[in-house]
């Protein structure tokens, strides 16, 4: 066994799974508090790939980029939220699924009719572009330690949001009891623009931090979105901390299983056949890793206390 | 005066009948989602193609109707029968995708029409499944890596390591550089496409593997990210990377954007590049300059030609579009003026064609493009031309 | 206000419509030589069967099942297979061309899947039952992909059409009927189920599940039964579909395919006979419209789905009572 391969493979899984948090934390905002089911949140997140990307050939720096296109994915988001979102609340899940199905259609052919369907490469400071050797041996892209970096600084002020201001009490007293709040005088209705508004932001930043990775390109949303419902089911929906460890886990595994599964694989198999089989048995993996789950425990990993 | 006039009456008279069909064209390409950036370029070298021959084949007006595959096979195959059962085409030409082409080429050939790829070549086509009535402008999946591990050869490069999507193409491509590269092959993965555009366990592999290079097909964005990724790993010292189909006319207007000037220089395999001397290919590039503001990419040079080959075969019967034999043996002369050069046809109906080494450079503007570095292949045909009845 | 029966006739009327319709205008327009219009109506109509048997557990049964393609691909890949052996030789047990056996085969494997998947999946509730029956879906999309002898992510062309006494169903106008009959089954074979004992149960408990329960109903093995029955129902149309499109690829049981079939049944209206066939009926014409007209047909095609579920609700068929926005 390399253990010096195994350890990077685990950062690279460690830091997909963060990026797959970022994603995963606005989704189960939005769907604890809202119980709102968005399917166009991976719609936001291409969105703010395309935003950071042309600030960042606007303002020649991707630093300044992400920092302005962050405040206008939140802006799209709380627009959002106010002319679509808002007059859903009251309907099923399933009506929920259909609009922002339909939402996404429009997102998408939007994007494309705006920025064409060529996809755009974002470039890097030469700061973030290189590596860092953390380990003789063991050398690392520094975007992706920056990305590790980010989703942790993330991770702990959401933890912080939400358990200690009084903007993370109202979230939670919101999501239980919505007259007790309206009755402290607060507006409700503002509230839950400003919770999507906040999980618009964290979609966008997840696509703006892997525009320099793999482009920003349309329909990247669609890819995510599954992964990131998977997530917040497996960690128990609403539960920040559950999507957190969901999120990790699952990043985990599907890098570990794309390193490892087809040496595995042709073990037994030839070498041909394992090379087909291992990628899709390790995209398999996440959603054997659901099913299991919910099988054990209906409600997720860490089912929210307050429902 | 009047004899003259009636004269002419009766010619048109008797002509008219035979000549009041046009010649129409189902064009499948991909014109939504991320891909559409290819189907665009194709869909600009074709309407192109239609201006240089004014609209016309042997005098007959040339209906074109495009077709979205929408970068599914099950699209392209539904698209293909409604070209063929409601359009009632004469050609279907075009298929970017290889999955795309196996899925729609029964529809096709069951109905006795003409296929013509002007990219896709999948190996059973080449093979087992070659038809009478399908032509490839473009090359057998595996010749360009053929051609790239000729080259890794004479480069004298001992050992790589291969990274490639996990599909029909993909697994052609990989094939076909295993065929002809000597040294070793230190380690493989095929990755989930289109979807999977994050390839850092790969490269993590890759690196581990102790490989002397690095060889990759990536056609389309998946191309951009994986050079992004290949370049934030900083490989490009112990690990030099060859590419099949990864770098494009497309693809580099973006790069130079971007600022990522570890493309330059780089080398790829082709059977076709802007800078070959002939009058065709000269008219087709400055022509496609011009009028688009960008080099074509060789998905345009291919989709060009295609189009010259169906004149061809329209002309070779003088406009009989019934007479599918003349215009069969027609096309399989190749006795048209193609953008890369003359070439002939192998029983297969897969051109035996040269492959160029193709270079990186900037170009008088300043413009990203590539030039030829020398000539890998002559007259190279694919392997899978043996397994294949036809004669 | 309408009495139940005057509403009963103007439903019967319009399905009795509408099926009318669906039997006489895509034969006429093939014999008028259009043969396309009778393909896409194929497709059409087999998408409804599909749609037909997700009603029964989404509409009566208040299952929302986000896997259903899955049986779709079962069944398909249950015709492809076989043939595919035949043609190209190895794995004598299962080559075959024979009708009878690839359905047989298909229903087994769908009613299978149904029971073991839906055993696990029923235990769950709301949105995670939406997500662990797109979860199984999801594995039966990958187990597809892995197959590299059958195409892996390409899918696989089907050279020969399963052969059954009595219809050539190489022939379009005799799959169309084929099509058609089955679709007429299927709504029959559901409105009985739905009026029977059996149904009243599984309708009842979708409102209130506790109190069918402590009638001394086992709601779990109701709607398990449903769920089975609705699995076959679409593992069939799943078979017709590789007959009907000689194509079968992973993609048939991808997510996007189950929400395509969820959109049908809730475009047309939920737990009705017609609904799930208008819904078919507007999404796959309205798709051919479209995407004619425009590549950008995805963009009026989104705003027209978030308008059917703001303004209409009851989905096309409640727009035609004239039901809106009840809540």
């Amino acid at each position: 066994m390399d253990y010096t391969l195994l350890f990077i493979q685990t950062l690279n899984g460690v830091q997909l799974g963060l990026l797959l948090f970022l994603v995963a934390s606005g989704l189960t905002l939005v769907f604890g508090i809202l119980d709102f089911v968005n399917l166009a949140h991976g719609s936001i997140y291409m969105l703010g790939a395309f935003i950071s990307a042309s600030l960042t050939f606007l303002t020649g720096n991707f630093v300044v980029a992400v920092l302005l296109a962050l405040p206008i994915t939140g802006a799209i988001g709380y627009l959002i939220e106010r002319v679509l979102v808002r007059r859903l609340y009251a309907r099923n899940h399933l009506d929920h699924v259909l609009a922002t199905f339909g939402l996404i259609l429009v997102i998408d052919t939007t994007v494309q009719i705006l920025w064409g369907p060529a996809g755009i490469s974002v470039p890097l400071p030469a700061w973030l572009n290189g590596q860092v050797e953390l380990f003789p041996g063991v050398v690392m892209p520094t975007f992706r330690l920056a990305i590790i970096g980010a989703g942790l600084v993330v991770a702990a002020g959401l933890f912080w949001l939400v358990n200690h201001t009084r903007l993370g009490m109202l979230i939670r007293a919101g999501a239980s009891n919505s007259t007790m709040v309206s009755a402290l005088g607060v507006d409700i209705k503002t509230l839950f623009s400003l919770v999507f508004a906040l999980g618009a932001m964290l979609a966008g930043l997840a696509g703006m931090l892997i525009a320099p990775i793999t482009e920003a390109s349309i329909n990247m949303g669609g890819e995510v979105i599954i992964t990131a419902f998977v997530v917040i089911i497996v960690g128990g929906i609403g539960s920040m901390k559950g999507a957190f460890v969901a999120a990790i886990l699952i990043g985990l595994i599907d890098t570990l299983g794309r390193s490892f599964l087809d040496d595995l694989f042709a073990l037994f198999m030839s070498q041909n056949a394992a090379e087909t089989a291992a990628p899709a048995i390790s995209a398999m993996l996440i959603y054997i890793l659901m099913a299991v789950i919910l099988a054990l425990r209906p409600q997720g990993l860490f089912p929210p206390k307050v429902r | 005066m009047k004899r003259l006039l009636s004269a002419a009456l009766a010619a048109t008279m008797l002509t008219t009948p035979a000549f009041a069909r046009e010649v129409k064209i189902g064009f499948v390409t991909t014109l939504t989602t991320g891909a559409a950036v290819i189907g665009n370029d194709i869909k600009k070298a074709v309407d192109l193609a239609m201006e240089h021959i004014g609209g016309k084949m042997a005098g007959l007006d040339v209906k074109l109707i495009y077709a979205d595959d929408g970068f599914k096979p099950e699209i392209g195959k539904q698209v293909t029968d409604k070209l063929i059962k409601q359009e009632n085409v004469d050609f279907v030409a075009g298929y970017i995708w290889s999955n795309v082409l196996l899925a729609s080429r029964k529809s096709v050939l069951d109905s006795g029409k003409f296929l013509i790829s002007a990219n896709a070549g999948p190996s059973p086509l080449a093979g087992k499944l070659c038809n009478k009535n399908f032509f490839s402008t473009s090359w057998q999946n595996d010749q360009t890596p053929m051609a790239m591990g000729e080259y890794l050869n004479q480069k004298g490069v001992k050992s790589i390591y291969i990274i490639a999507p996990n599909y029909a193409a993909g697994k052609n491509m990989v094939a076909g550089v295993q065929r002809t590269f000597k040294g070793k092959i230190l380690g493989k993965d095929m990755t989930t496409w289109p979807t999977q555009l994050d390839f850092s366990a790969e490269l993590a592999k890759a690196k581990a593997s102790g490989a002397e290079a690095l060889w990759v097909f990536y056609p389309g964005k998946a191309g951009g990210a994986f050079m992004k990724q290949y370049q934030q790993a900083g490989l490009k010292d112990s690990m030099p990377l060859y590419t099949s189909f990864t770098i494009d006319a497309l693809s580099l207007p973006k790069f130079q954007a971007a600022g990522f000037n570890d493309v330059l220089g780089s080398k790829f395999t082709q059977e076709w590049d802007p800078s070959l001397d002939n009058p065709q290919n000269k008219r087709f590039v400055a022509d496609f300059k011009a009028k688009y503001g960008s080099y074509p990419s060789f998905y345009a040079a291919q989709a060009y030609d295609s189009i010259f080959l169906i004149k061809s075969a329209v002309e070779g019967v003088k406009g009989n579009l019934d007479d599918i034999d003349g215009m069969r043996a027609a096309m399989k002369s190749a006795n048209f003026p193609s953008v890369r050069g003359k070439f002939t046809y192998g029983n297969n109906h897969f051109p035996i064609q040269n492959f160029y080494l193709r270079e990186v450079v900037k170009d008088a503007d300043g413009n990203w493009t590539t030039k030829v570095a020398k000539t890998v292949y002559k007259n190279n045909q694919d392997p899978y031309a043996a397994q294949c009845p036809l004669k | 206000m309408k009495t139940p029966l005057q509403a009963m006739t103007k439903t019967g009327w319009i399905t009795a419509a509408v099926l009318l319709l669906l039997g006489v205008v895509p034969p006429l327009l093939m014999w008028m030589g259009n043969e396309f219009y009778l393909l896409l109506s194929t497709r059409l109509v087999i998408l409804a069967v599909a749609a037909v048997s997700l009603n029964l557990i989404l509409g009566y049964g208040g299952m929302a099942s986000f896997g259903h393609a899955a049986f779709i691909g079962i069944g398909a890949y249950a015709m492809g297979i076989p043939v595919y052996h035949e043609f190209y030789g190895g794995a004598e047990a299962i080559a075959s061309t024979n009708g009878w056996f690839q359905i047989g085969l298909a229903v087994g494997a769908s009613a299978l899947f149904a029971l073991i998947t839906g055993a696990i999946s029923l235990r769950t509730k709301g949105v995670y039952f939406i997500m662990i029956t797109m979860a199984f879906a999801q594995m039966v999309f990958y187990l597809f992909q892995s197959l590299d002898e059958y195409g892996g992510d390409d899918g696989l062309v089907i050279e020969m059409r399963s052969e059954l006494p009595w219809i050539n169903l190489d022939d379009p106008l005799q799959m169309y009927f084929l099509a058609f009959g089955t679709l007429l089954v299927t709504m029959l074979l559901v409105h009985l189920i739905v009026n029977s004992r059996f149904g009243m149960v599984l309708r009842v408990a979708k409102g209130n599940d506790e109190r069918v329960v402590t009638l001394g109903y086992n709601t779990y093995l109701y709607r398990l039964t449903a769920y089975v029955i609705a699995g076959v129902i679409a593992g069939f149309a799943g078979w017709m579909m590789a007959n009907f499109s000689s194509f079968i690829s992973p993609s048939m049981t991808g997510w996007t395919r189950s929400g395509d079939l969820m959109f049908m049944v809730i475009l047309g209206g939920t737990a009705t006979a017609l609904g799930p066939v208008l819904g078919a009926a507007a999404f796959v014409l309205i798709e051919e419209a479209l995407s004619s007209v425009t590549v950008y047909w995805n963009l009026p095609f989104g705003l027209m789905l978030i308008g059917v579920v703001l303004f209409a609700r009851g989905g096309l068929l409640g727009m035609l009572h004239g039901r809106r926005g009840d809540k």
